[in-house]
């Protein structure tokens, strides 16, 4: 099997991990959950870094089970740490190289000029001392200097989350890039909604060293009965293609399975695949297509579930299109005065709508 | 004016001799314990490290005084060198040698502990996910990156030995040219009032310790610049 297959237990004075999930061979798949929830732990023992009782398998090779235990340095993975830790007696140009000349000149299958056109790195690679680049400058290097060891898989430890916001956005296109070109499976452990929105195609869900949940990113954001769908920046993540662009008023169509979004002008391509976040709070229910409305995007929706969040305010789950899933937070008495129950026809009114690229 | 004669002059090149000696025999055995002491998690680790740091607070007239028994003829390790062919280590410039290092431990063991445990697992960590083993990793990593600490150890545990008067007088006496050392060479010319060349001998190794000194602090403020 072409994927990644993990259990781990392991204890801890005051934490257990017992943690398995199944992640798909192809695109991001993101360990979220709060701090304290193990999944540095658990990437961890991905890595062969830490040691717990388990089974691992990569691609269909055992990395770890009852018997056997795969040293670190044989495993074909790369890890990005949290601090971009560069080596500090070596160039960047060094830095670079130091996993890449430890492989076989046959298991090269990522070219140094390749990774220095993905992360902008050509007018850092001369400079000597790794210590004078800034936070997102370093993380890049890092992020280099694993994908030149050519891993089947690629590890990433909340690789944003030591950078400043500046650093942050300077990053987040390389990743997507990555995401785009990469054709390895990414594991990438986050606490950060807006990341995981952007970049996760898949979700690993954990608390206190457990799998609460695991499955395709929109469809696992949109399970009421998990503690995403009841977060301040809970929504749903659509992906919607440019359909056409408004030039009088700067705005742009994306179209997507469930209909239409329209949004301040994308510069991009018509047919370009975009994602885009609509959270909960900013969306709004009707019973009837509002007249006279100030607002772009009505969505005809049917309501699947409706779920109490706190004394006041109530989580409602709808269908758009044929797949396509919201989420709406509104009150509990907007609830009752609408009458809104399960299997009803509403209109969904989208305040605003996050490009996440 | 009086000046060193051949005899003092032979004491100089034996002290550089029995430091030298020392200091590399004190790295191939400080290395690997420093590297255990920085990274074992074994309970008996404290009991290692407390051993290691005794000749900081032992006088080394005690020192000396339980090598002298231990190498001596009724001695477990004196007969083991006596079955194993080597003879006798007191009075001889082996049995300097096994002291020096026994009383300079400390001071290389040490430094290089510590820039082990400034290092971290982290950089170790990172190398290991880049393929390399724990050897590789060692030597590309550990070592480098412990420069300053290996540095400190190699001119404390060389200045260290120079200095050494009471572990030698006790193990070694006073044999020309084979156990007598620079400061057994001024104590010796004190005794007979012979203070001229007890001043510059004297004088000579105050300028020494003032030049390895001032050596590791100009060396100490370099590397600190380059580790952060």
């Amino acid at each position: 099997m072409s994927d990644i297959r993990a259990h781990f237990r392991m204890q801890l004075d005051s934490f257990s991990l017992d943690a398995s999930f199944i992640a798909p061979a192809v695109g991001v798949t993101a360990l979220f959950g709060p701090s304290g929830s193990g999944k540095t732990t658990l990437l961890r023992c991905i890595a062969g870094l830490e040691r717990a009782v388990g089974t691992l398998q990569v691609h269909g090779e055992t990395w770890q089970n009852d018997t056997d235990f795969m040293p670190v340095h044989k495993r074909p993975l790369g890890y990005v740490f949290q601090e971009a830790s560069l080596f500090p007696h070596l160039s960047v140009r060094a830095n670079l190289e130091y996993g890449f000349k430890r492989i076989a000149p046959a298991e090269r299958k990522v070219p140094l000029e390749q990774v220095v056109e993905w992360l902008g790195l050509s007018r850092l690679i001369e400079r000597k001392d790794p210590a004078l680049l800034s936070g997102g400058e370093r993380q890049r290097v890092a992020i280099g200097r694993a994908l030149l060891t050519s891993p089947r898989i690629l590890l990433m430890d909340e690789p944003l989350s030591a950078l400043d916001s500046n650093s942050k956005q300077e990053i987040l296109p390389y990743l997507e890039r990555l995401h785009r070109e990469l054709n390895i499976p990414v594991l990438y452990v986050s606490h950060a909604m807006d990341e995981v929105a952007r970049l996760a195609d898949h979700l690993v869900l954990l608390e206190k060293g457990r799998v609460i949940a695991s499955g395709e990113l929109h469809e696992t954001l949109a399970r009421l009965d998990l503690p995403t769908a009841h977060f301040d920046d809970a929504g749903a993540v659509i992906e919607a293609a440019v359909a056409q662009q408004d030039e009088k008023y700067h705005l742009t169509r994306l179209d997507f399975g469930g209909g239409q979004l329209w949004v301040s002008k994308v510069e991009q391509p018509f047919g370009t695949t975009v994602r885009a976040r609509v959270l909960a709070r900013d969306v709004s229910i009707a019973t009837q297509a509002p007249q006279g409305s100030s607002i772009n995007n009505i969505l005809n929706a049917r309501i699947e579930e409706i779920r109490d969040e706190g004394p006041d305010k109530v989580v409602v789950l709808m269908k758009v299109g044929e797949s396509q899933r919201l989420l709406a937070r509104i009150t509990r008495r907007s609830r009752d005065h609408l009458g809104l129950v399960a299997g009803m026809f509403v209109c969904a009114q989208v305040k605003s709508v996050a490009l996440m690229n | 004016m009086t000046t060193l004669d051949p005899a003092d002059i032979q004491a100089v090149w034996l002290t550089l001799k029995l430091a030298s000696v020392t200091t590399c025999l004190l790295l191939l055995i400080a290395t690997p314990l420093a590297w255990w002491l920085a990274h074992s998690s074994k309970w008996y680790k404290g009991v290692v490290a407390a051993v290691v740091a005794l000749p900081l607070v032992i006088p080394p007239t005690v020192l000396g005084f339980y090598l002298l028994l231990l190498m001596g003829p009724h001695g477990v390790v004196g007969e083991l060198t006596t079955a194993l062919g080597l003879g006798r280590l007191p009075f001889s410039f082996a049995g300097l040698v096994v002291g020096s290092v026994l009383f300079s431990l400390p001071f290389a063991v040490q430094p290089i502990q510590n820039a082990f445990e400034a290092i971290g697992n982290r950089p170790l960590e990172v190398a290991a996910t880049l393929r390399a083993n724990v050897w590789d990793r060692f030597v590309s990593v550990a070592l480098p990156l412990a420069r300053p600490g290996f540095l400190t150890a190699i001119i404390l545990a060389f200045a260290h030995t120079v200095g050494e008067f009471g572990v030698v007088l006790m193990l070694g006496g006073n044999i020309p040219g084979e156990t007598r050392v620079l400061s057994v060479s001024i104590y010796n010319h004190v005794e007979a009032m012979e203070y001229g060349p007890a001043h510059w001998l004297a004088g000579g190794m105050v300028l020494f310790s003032f030049i390895v000194l001032l050596g590791l602090y100009l060396a100490g403020s370099r590397f600190s610049r380059v580790v952060k």
